[in-house]
């Protein structure tokens, strides 16, 4: 967290260089190690993240994935040249399913990545100092969480005009206060550590403590929490895109490709079924590693 | 002899259940410098929380305590930090009171980052030479806490706490959670520490032996009241409170010829297995 707690370091001796505090990398490496679930979740994951950065080069039209409509093939069935059939512009299924797996992680990432940078400050800063600013500060965050959260999404876009950016600032805004909530928690229990009494009794300056020692110990429920939410992120900017309050077309998205086909869903099955499955596939691969990471750092929930 | 810290009329109340719980009851005490004040008596009699009001970690309800002569109470909170360079406190859990996640060089660096303009390689050596200092070799710099025992890393409470060479020591329990063995190496440590470099203890302990072997003056605690105050030679070979003197008679090896005039406690090589 703070640079300054690096020490130039002459050597790293055997026994000594083992780090075993719970490290985001070895976290992982233990849970995929020991869970099947874990590791199926994972592999989605990157499958989606190999999507979304190289989609360009893998999709087979990626004009079409763009939106280029091509009116001579519409609503064609699968077949050996269109492996997932084509939509009602003639547009390959397949192509726009892996060229909206770009928007769909952007959006989630930049949303908890946002939800946190508000949420995370605002909870350490409430459960640490505790007293009138806690109570404050939980106040507003229980605010914003009496609305539900896609109808705060909702006015929030029908007053910023529909557009990603504009779903992605509203899933944040309805976000941060879960962050707020699960730091303010997690500080207020390790305020009353030794070392954080001890910190104070060496005069370090109270923001030094808030990060140094209540932030960086309470990264791993973060983490989970995170990993949880990208997955029910991309859900959430899906129906945004769904009811038209998303990506706008012709730009591919899933909840958007899944709203396009449901007028032909008995006619033409694939049109909305195989975004609907994208959406699917995504979100459980997310919500399989938080579980699983979830499980790992508290072995006291039993797994049901 | 100056005083170094003086606690006058220190109340500290907490609320309880619609009551009040008055956990230190109008106590006052001045430290000399260079001398090693034992604060005794049993659990929650108020021993802990009237070291933390010294320190301000607690605001007392009412009091002053006077350190270097100013009032701690009125201070700005950044003139308290600055003074509490001047403070050290060695707390009871040794592995609790370092963040599970900072290695020990950097948690010895953390108070000289704060207060002091080293870095770089006079930093680490200033870090190696205070581990070396509580008799810790310099390979330790890169472990954390859990790759440590408890006595080792009560070593590195102790030399974070002198990081800054600070006049005074709040050393709370600094022994209770160790084993007996460690427990001596560790007094031994603290003894040599303050003949060396004059420091001043404020030493709180539920235990009579650890008072005894260090301590210039006591003060026996009970419920929050200093009930008999003296030179550790008094109060333990005279005792005149009747808490006192229960308090003597129920520690072990009492009445026992070899415990009864022991004023050491068995030295122990400090290059033990602790």
């Amino acid at each position: 967290m703070s640079p300054t707690t690096q020490i130039p370091a002459p050597t790293r001796s055997g026994p000594a260089g083992e780090q075993a505090t719970l490290k985001p990398i070895k976290l992982l490496k233990q849970t995929l190690g020991r869970d099947r679930l874990a590791a199926v979740g994972a592999m989605i994951i990157v499958l989606v993240v190999i999507l979304a950065v190289f989609g360009q080069w893998l999709a087979p039209f990626p004009d079409q994935g763009m939106g280029a409509t091509n009116a001579s093939a519409r609503n064609l069935a699968p077949n050996a040249w269109n492996w997932l059939g084509t939509d009602q512009l003639g547009r390959d299924v397949l192509s726009r399913i892996i060229m909206g797996a770009n928007p769909a992680l952007t959006i989630s990432a930049v949303v908890v990545a946002a939800a946190a940078l508000i949420g995370i400050p605002l909870g350490a800063v409430a459960g640490y100092c505790g007293g009138w600013l806690d109570e404050a500060l939980m106040r507003v965050t229980e605010i914003f969480q009496a609305f539900p959260p896609l109808l705060l999404a909702m006015v929030t876009v029908a007053i910023l005009g529909p557009s990603l950016t504009n779903a992605g600032i509203a899933l944040a805004i309805s976000w941060w206060p879960w962050y707020a909530r699960l730091v303010r928690a997690e500080a207020k229990s390790l305020r009353e550590r030794s070392y954080v009494e001890a910190a104070r009794a060496m005069g370090i300056p109270q923001l030094l403590i808030i990060s140094r020692h209540v932030l960086r110990n309470c990264m791993t429920p973060i983490l989970v929490q995170a990993t949880v939410d990208i997955g029910t992120v991309i859900l959430a900017a899906g129906s945004l895109a769904f009811i038209g309050l998303g990506t706008q077309p012709p730009l591919p998205d899933w909840g958007l490709m899944v709203a396009e086909g449901r007028g032909l869903i008995f006619s033409s099955w694939w049109i909305a079924t195989f975004p609907g499955l994208a959406i699917f596939l995504a979100v459980l691969g997310f919500n399989l590693l938080g579980d699983s990471l979830r499980d790992l750092l508290d072995p006291r929930q039993v797994k049901r | 002899m100056t005083n170094v810290l003086t606690l006058e009329n220190i109340v500290k109340t907490f609320p309880h259940q619609r009551r009040v719980f008055t956990a230190v009851d109008n106590v006052s005490l001045s430290i000399k410098e260079g001398t090693v004040y034992g604060l005794v008596g049993e659990s929650g009699s108020g021993k802990s929380t009237l070291a933390r009001c010294a320190m301000q970690l607690m605001r007392p309800t009412s009091g002053r305590a006077v350190f270097e002569g100013h009032d701690l109470g009125k201070l700005e909170p950044k003139a308290l930090r600055t003074i509490r360079s001047r403070m050290g406190m060695v707390l009871q859990n040794p592995v609790a009171s370092l963040n599970p996640r900072m290695t020990i060089g950097a948690s010895v660096a953390e108070p000289l980052r704060t207060h002091t303009a080293l870095k770089g390689q006079a930093l680490q050596a200033r870090i190696n030479n205070l581990l070396d200092e509580v008799g810790l070799g310099a390979e330790h710099t890169h472990r954390l806490p859990h790759q440590l025992s408890g006595g080792q890393c009560q070593r590195v409470g102790i030399a974070r706490a002198l990081a800054t060479s600070p006049r005074l020591l709040i050393l709370d329990e600094p022994t209770s959670a160790l084993d007996v063995s460690v427990q001596a190496q560790i007094l031994n440590l603290l003894q040599d520490l303050q003949q060396q470099k004059g420091l001043t203890y404020l030493l709180i302990s539920h235990d009579l032996d650890v008072v005894r072997y260090l301590s210039d003056d006591v003060a026996v605690m009970k419920t929050g009241k200093i009930v008999e105050s003296g030179t550790a030679e008094r109060i333990f070979t005279d005792p005149r409170h009747d808490y006192t003197r229960r308090l003597l008679e129920a520690a072990p090896g009492h009445g026992r010829p070899e415990m009864a005039d022991s004023h050491t406690l068995p030295t122990l090589t400090t290059q033990g297995n602790d």
